[in-house]
């Protein structure tokens, strides 16, 4: 077709690649767990399969090392984050919140979700962010979603609330149809200068026959 | 955690744009201040309502604050309090642009966790119709930059072929915007007898405009000096802020969903996927030119081979019976009221599936506690991760530049707010 076109100007040329690389298969997943076996050896950390889904369960004290190894080992080489994010279990007590994290390696296509569980009084974990640019505006939306705290991150704020928003509204203990308090004015000291418009006075519309007998 | 205050925020304003100047450290006589602009978050250009604050030295933007959730409107709390398929309707609100990708995925997502597969024909239908859906979202943003830019008459072209697609989409599933296509375990209804015929003519047309469209801005010198070389972003760095989709193709990231985890029987289908050499805006305009093409491309051959047969799944406990069932058995009865006021009841568990949206990697995190409602649902919206990399690519850019490149990430509001 017309578009399809490998070399554009000069400065512009498109490569175009086609056929299947690889998909998740059994075997796909057997060589990703035998591999953070070996290169996680030592550590206190378990395994499992879910949904065609590798699942690695790991303790918050071992956080920095096991991200640092899933990033930078070249064998595994996790270089894309995908998502985090938290599930609130309610019941559990001692570790209320779970940190999941989904990570790909876009080499191999080995894809691996991280579980870290963090208790309810202080859920603190330290942040991902020297690993994963992308780690910045999730780990936001977490802190602002489930009230997680990233030690290192310099820039959590409200991402999807506003900043005066009280609670965080993806715990299971925050209502669903729960009210918030009344925000004040953020900025009383700035005039509202669309009040110092001076109204033009209304029209009066007269009837025409009488502007007409007038005449 | 002690709550920063976003960077430029002191400088919030009544009215669209508020300036304030900053003293310069020398003092000098010179007019050396850099000035704040304020774009959005109801900016005319913005269509979709996030918020720039720029800090601007003559024209150069030299630090920039991006905010977003001005649209934010709790969808994955209002999913904990529905049954499975009482989800779908909001998940067309997500990516509104590419609603039945939504739908798709979050039914894919369900389906996953129940184990089940739908019928090879439900699988095509989905895939047709998740293409047409892609091919709108390509046209509404390549369409809506060149207006932004100045070219009033290629949108109105782009807009004309969308139009075809939804008159298309129309036909099939009754709604325009907010479709609720699919179902758990199926899609609401067959495709119409003739849609074969009209999906070529409504094709034609589309690759008519499309042509005229690529006459008019693919090489017009005004575009090019625009999009070329502006807001570079290199592979490294795509990567490492998590972009995906035709941005990150841009980039030379040859990450597809479609090749990489195929669903829904898109191994069966032939089709190449565009990548970038530059990463530059002009590259993010023409990957999604050449992306339109090949999605059309895989339309075609789906309606070629698509087989007979049913198109859900037979399983009283996930989807409804038919009507005539409901009506006339006793058992066909029971099963649609045990399905209406119980739901779905998937087993408990946790699922992560993944289609490629418009924008890229769309993807459902799905826990789920053996009951009739998520209990958790996380969606990894493609148009949240890539405003994370919008600050970085404002940067060292003038102003005009802000608008092409907001409208090249395609940042959707109701997908990135949620």
């Amino acid at each position: 077709m017309f578009l399809i076109k490998v070399t554009r100007l000069n400065q512009h040329e498109f490569s175009i690649f086609r056929g299947c690389r690889c998909t998740v298969s059994v075997s796909n997943i057997e060589n990703l767990s035998e591999l953070i076996k070996t290169k996680l050896a030592g550590m206190q950390i378990s395994l499992s399969v879910e949904f065609d889904h590798l699942v690695l369960t790991i303790n918050k004290k071992d956080h920095q090392v096991i991200f640092s190894a899933l990033k930078n080992d070249q064998d595994l080489g996790f270089n894309y984050l995908v998502s985090i994010t938290a599930i609130d279990w309610l019941d559990k007590k001692d570790l209320r919140f779970e940190v999941v994290y989904h990570l790909m390696n876009l080499k191999t296509l080995y894809r691996l979700r991280v579980k870290v569980a963090v208790p309810e009084e202080d859920p603190t974990i330290d942040t991902v962010l020297p690993h994963w640019a992308a780690a910045d505006y999730l780990e936001s939306e977490t802190w602002d979603m489930y009230g997680i705290n990233f030690r290192g991150n310099p820039d959590v704020r409200r991402m999807l609330m506003y900043p005066e928003f009280e609670g965080h509204p993806l715990r299971k203990d925050y209502p669903v149809q729960g009210k918030q308090p009344r925000v004040p004015m953020r900025y009383p000291e700035v005039r509202n200068t669309a009040l110092d418009m001076i109204r033009s006075p209304l029209v009066q519309i007269t009837n025409k026959k009488k502007l007409e007998s007038r005449a | 955690m002690v709550k920063k205050a976003p960077l430029l925020n002191e400088d919030f304003g009544i009215g669209g744009v508020t300036t304030r100047v900053r003293p310069h450290a020398m003092g000098d006589d010179l007019h050396t201040d850099t000035m704040v602009l304020n774009l959005g978050p109801a900016h005319p250009a913005t269509h979709g309502t996030a918020r720039v604050s720029a800090e601007i030295s003559g024209e150069k933007i030299i630090n920039a604050d991006v905010e977003v959730g001005y649209l934010h409107r709790g969808f994955e709390k209002m999913c904990e309090t529905v049954d499975y398929n009482q989800v779908i309707p909001y998940t067309d609100r997500l990516n509104y642009v590419s609603p039945l990708i939504n739908n798709v995925g979050w039914a894919l997502t369900v389906e996953k966790l129940l184990g089940v597969e739908v019928p090879k024909r439900c699988q095509y239908i989905r895939v047709v119709m998740s293409e047409i859906s892609r091919v709108c979202d390509h046209l509404t943003c390549l369409g809506a930059s060149a207006m932004e830019l100045g070219a009033f008459s290629a949108f109105l072209y782009l807009v004309q072929a969308r139009e075809y697609l939804w008159d298309l989409i129309e036909e099939v599933t009754g709604a325009r915007l907010t479709i609720s296509y699919t179902r758990v375990g199926g899609v609401k209804e067959d495709l119409p007898k003739d849609f074969d015929e009209k999906m070529k003519a409504a094709f034609a047309g589309v690759r008519k405009h499309l042509l005229a469209c690529d006459g008019l801005l693919s090489r017009n010198r005004i575009f090019m000096d625009r999009m070329c070389d502006v807001a570079i972003v290199t592979r490294d760095e795509a990567i490492s802020y998590g972009l995906a989709g035709p941005i990150a193709r841009a980039s030379g990231i040859d990450y597809d969903v479609r090749k990489a985890f195929p669903y829904s029987s898109y191994q069966d289908f032939e089709f190449e996927v565009p990548l970038g050499t530059k990463g530059d805006n002009y590259d993010r305009f023409y990957v999604r030119m050449v992306e339109v093409e090949q999605s059309l491309r895989i339309c075609e051959q789906a309606m070629a081979k698509i087989p007979q047969g049913p198109i859900s799944i037979r399983d009283p406990h996930i989807v409804l019976e038919p009507k005539e069932e409901v009506y006339k058995s006793i058992d066909g009865m029971i099963n649609h009221f045990e399905l209406v006021i119980k739901g779905v009841q998937p087993p408990a568990g946790e699922v992560y599936m993944l289609v490629e949206g418009g924008n890229g990697e769309l993807g459902f995190f799905l826990v789920s506690d053996g009951t009739g409602k998520p209990y958790k649902v996380h969606v990894r919206a493609p148009s949240y991760i890539h405003m994370g990399i919008m600050k970085k690519m404002l940067i060292g850019n003038s102003i005009a530049d802000v608008v092409p490149i907001f409208g090249m990430i395609n940042m959707i509001g109701g997908e990135c707010d949620r």
